[in-house]
Order: structure tokens, then sequence, then C-alpha cells
């Protein structure tokens, strides 16, 4: 018995090799983990804190529907009603905070309704597209379409 | 607008390949080490005793591209340091995360313990004969203990052996996972079948045989020792027979597709007759199996001269690293030239000295050879030492 232990111990080397191994990747991963990790998910916890301290940018639908009510009714009857406002108009929770010190700036037509109505064959069909340039002879979009319900009566 | 290189409607993120002739060498390299492990496994586990003088051979090659088998991804990715974090935080849902446990698994465990066991006397002995830096380096790799009587021979042996049985279906999972990433993929029709990881194993094993076939050869060539015609004609055996069965489930894969014709079968069946011709239809079928697989079968039914058996193994192993690499090839590109659409193609543009060009390629292609250089200097595999000699 002990001569078999003898002629096995060689063995004993490579699985203490492992297991140093083993030991010191188990003490790098727990001082290099950072803390929470994996609380709620494959991300830090303490992160959620840092994303809330960060100002918010959008007031949201709601916000903006609350006062604009004519742009509001206009929008909901026509092809836009899915389109948020603050897809065109930029992030506006500094408005929606101070409405009457703070004004934001009407977008620019030629190239924001380009953004999505210019053709492209990778578009749908069905998708109302036209090639800018030759649909509007450098006219603005908007002395035909009014934005916010932009089918011409 | 017309974009130089695409044919037909492609959408926009299809018309740049993304996996690159890099994603190319991955499967191929780790095919290489999972078909070279198999085959040493039939001298132990299986006891072939007439491939006994490829066993060390085939360890090596093994150990030699399994170091190499990461890069082509770390280059691919850059910021190599990050493939740490694969260990530190394990996303247990990605097979790509847990695909890393299986690789370190496998080079420790299995691969660096069994070549540790196996030659241990050797080590011992070379500790003891050699000097300087040589010597430090036999001494460490001794990791201390010099007890190669003949009771502690035998407990390598055993343990050897445990450690080639976990070793078969660790090789597996390791090239059955290259295959699953590919077949799991089910928005790509030339990728996502559950045959994918057999049709690689069985590729891999195919691969990894015809290399140590021909690295044996050559080896002896460069050391002017004869070449053992008994091992070599039992190489070419099961060569034949894993070959055999490559091939049958390629075509069953090919006949499945082509009678199930799918909506997807035109515009792959058109890639296949344009694009991939000459990588597909000429190569891989052509040069690359049927070639191979006719001067495998004839040397089975014909007793040829020693020289010219010598002679079909090398023409025929060479052309199955030709083949296989093209079939990797043509999986990893031809699975990215065709849109989802089915309405067009696009074409791959190889750089030359970009990080993911020819040029990186070739080298991380030769880099593998480099290190089986170094492991025969220092672990030379032709003949087994006085030590061992004894047993």
């Amino acid at each position: 018995m002990r001569s078999t232990f003898r002629d096995a111990a060689h063995l004993l080397r490579p699985a203490a090799l492992l297991l140093i191994g083993l030991a010191v990747f188990l003490v790098v991963r727990a001082a290099v983990i950072p803390k929470g990790f994996g609380k709620y998910g494959h991300y830090r916890a303490p992160f959620l804190e840092t994303a809330r301290s960060k100002p918010i940018h959008y007031a949201g639908q709601d916000a903006c529907v609350a006062c604009h009510d004519e742009e509001a009714k206009m929008r909901a009857a026509g092809k836009h009603a899915k389109v948020a406002c603050e897809a065109c108009h930029g992030p506006q929770a500094q408005h929606a905070d101070d409405p009457t010190s703070l004004k934001p700036k009407l977008p620019d037509v030629a190239t924001l309704c380009a953004r999505c109505h210019e053709k492209d064959p990778a578009k749908p069909r069905t998708f109302p597209q036209v090639v800018t340039a030759e649909h509007n002879a450098g006219a603005a979009c908007n002395d035909c379409h009014k934005p916010h319900n932009p089918h011409l009566d | 607008m017309m974009i130089p290189g695409v044919d037909g409607f492609m959408y926009p993120n299809e018309v740049e390949l993304q996996w690159s002739i890099l994603i190319v060498l991955y499967p191929y390299i780790t095919g290489l080490v999972a078909g070279a492990f198999i085959l040493a496994s039939l001298e132990r586990v299986f006891k072939v005793e007439a491939v006994r003088p490829t066993y060390r051979l085939a360890l090596l090659t093994a150990l030699a591209f399994l170091l190499v088998a990461p890069l082509p991804l770390q280059l691919h990715l850059g910021h190599p340091e990050r493939s740490f974090e694969m260990y530190l935080t394990p996303h247990t849902s990605s097979a790509m995360a847990m695909f890393g446990f299986v690789y370190l698994w496998y080079l420790t465990v299995v691969l660096l313990l069994e070549i540790w066991l196996d030659y241990r006397a050797d080590i011992v002995h070379m500790s003891k004969t050699t000097t300087g830096v040589t010597r430090l380096v036999y001494k460490v790799l001794t990791l201390g203990s010099d007890n190669v009587s003949e009771a502690a021979r035998r407990v390598d042996d055993k343990v050897g052996y445990v450690i080639t049985v976990i070793g078969i279906p660790s090789a597996f999972m390791l090239h059955g996972y290259v295959g699953f990433i590919f077949g799991s993929v089910k928005a790509n029709p030339w990728w996502s079948t559950p045959l994918m990881p057999v049709v690689f194993l069985f590729s891999a094993m195919v691969s990894g045989i015809a290399a140590v076939l021909v690295l044996y050869m050559a080896a002896m060539k460069v050391k002017r020792l004869p070449i053992d015609m008994r091992c070599v004609d039992t190489i070419a055996k099961y060569l034949f027979y894993t070959f055999v069965i490559d091939f049958t489930l390629e075509m069953l894969d090919l006949i499945h597709r082509t009678y199930e014709a799918d909506e997807s079968f035109r515009s792959l069946d058109f890639m296949v007759h344009t694009r991939l011709w000459a990588s597909h239809v000429l190569l891989q079928i052509g040069a690359g199996t049927v070639v191979p697989l006719l001067l495998l079968a004839a040397t089975q039914l014909r007793r040829f001269a020693p020289g010219a058996r010598k002679a079909i193994y090398s023409i025929t192993s060479c052309l199955i690293l030709v083949g296989i690499f093209a079939m990797r090839w043509n999986v990893v590109i031809g699975g990215q030239l065709f849109s989802k659409s089915f309405l067009g193609y696009t074409s791959y543009k190889m750089g030359l000295v970009t990080r993911e060009g020819l040029l990186p390629a070739v080298a991380l292609m030769l880099l593998p050879f480099a290190i089986f250089f170094v492991l025969i200097k220092l672990l030379p595999p032709w003949q087994h030492s006085e030590a061992n000699a004894a047993d």
C-alpha cells in the first residue's frame, strides 16, 4: 500500500500545480470582478445608480401632448401618429421643465424628411419614399406637406 | 448605384463580409487538433499497436495546433486582453463563452497531462544527462519528481489511459462545438443544420489523421529514418474509413438539401455553380474528396509497392488537407456571400497585409509548425529513451 502511494506520489505534483492555478485564478477573479456584478443580470448592479444619476434628455410623449394640443390632434389623425414628437424635434426635457425660457429650434425639413423618406431599395415598397432631388425641385417639404399630418388634401 | 463585386440585391449589412479568412483558419486548426488527438487515442485506447510510432507525434501535433487555435479569433476581434473576461464572468447561455472552458480543460487536463505522463521517463532522463539552461528546463518539466521506477511508469500508463478515455469526448466537444456554432445560426440556411457539428467532427478527424500521416513521413525523410510501412498502411486504412463516413455525411447533407429544396435552395444552388464553383466543386469535392478517396480505395483493393504507397499516401494527405481547408472556406465565406433575401450575391475581397489579410493568415498557419519544431526538439518523439526501452 505504501509503495503504491510512493509510486503514484508524482501525480500529486501536476494536481497541485492545477490546484494552485485554480486558486490563483479564483483570487484574481475575486479581486477584479466589480462589486455587485450579476446581482440582477450579467452586468454591474451599481451601474443602475450611475445611470440614474445622468441627466434626463427626453421629456416623453405625454409631456409634449399635455401642452401642444393642436399638434397632437393633427399628428394622431395622420400617418405620423406613431412617430414620437422628439423623434423629429429632438430631446426636449429641458423645454418641458421650463417651457417659456427654453424654446426649441424648428427642425430643418430639408434633411429631416429625407432621413426617412429618401428612396432606398432596401425599404419596403409600401413605405412612402421619393428621390428628393426630383420630387420637390428645391422647394421645402412643408410648403406642401404639413409635418404633423403630411397627407395632401 | 452599382457596388463593385455585388450582383443583385444585398441588404446594406451584407455587402461586406464580417468573418474573414481568420475565421476560416480557426475551425481548420481546431479540426487538426481534434483529429490528431483521436489518432493518438487509437493506439492508447483502441490498442491499435501498428500506429504506435505516430502516437507521440500526434500528441505534439495536437498541442502545437491547440496553442495557435485561439489566435485567429484574438486577431479577428482585437483587444485580446478582453478574452480573459470570458473566464472571469462567463455567460452560461453563450456557447462561445463555455468553449473557453472546454479549451482550457482540453489543454491542461487532457493534452499537457497526457504528454507529461508519456514523456516523464524521458524528461527525467534528460534532466540528468543535459547541462546548462536545457537541464534547467527539463528539471522544471520533471516538476521535482524523478521517480521513474517500473511501478511508477505503470501508474503513469494507467492514468494516461484514463486521461485518453476522457480526452476522446473532450476532443469531440472541442470540435463539435465549432460545428455547433455554425449549425445553430438559424438565419443562415447555408449553415443551419444539425448535421453541421457531426460533419465538422468527421472532417476534423480526416484532416488531423492526414496531417499526422504527412508529418510522420516528412519527419522520417528529414531524419533519414525508415518509414514504418505497417504504421502508415494502418493510418491510411483508418483515414479511408473515416473519410468514407465524412463523405457519406456530406452527401447526406447535400441530398437532403436538394430533396427538401426549401426557399433558399435556388439561391444556394446558383452560388455553388458560380462564386463557389472553384473552391467548392473543384477543390473541395473534386480534388479534396473524390480523388483522395479513389486513391485510398485503390490502396485498399490493390497491393502497391512500398514506394508507390508512400507517394500515394503523401499526395492523398496533402489533397485532403487542401480539401478540408476548402471545406472550411466554403462554409465560412460561402455562408456570407449570398443575401438573406436570396436575391443577390456579394464577393469576398481579402486584404494582403491588413490585420485580417492573407499575410497574418499565412503567419498563423506557419506558427504551429514553428511550435511543433520546438516541441520535437524539446521532447523528441522518434525513439523511446533508455528509460522507456526498459519497460
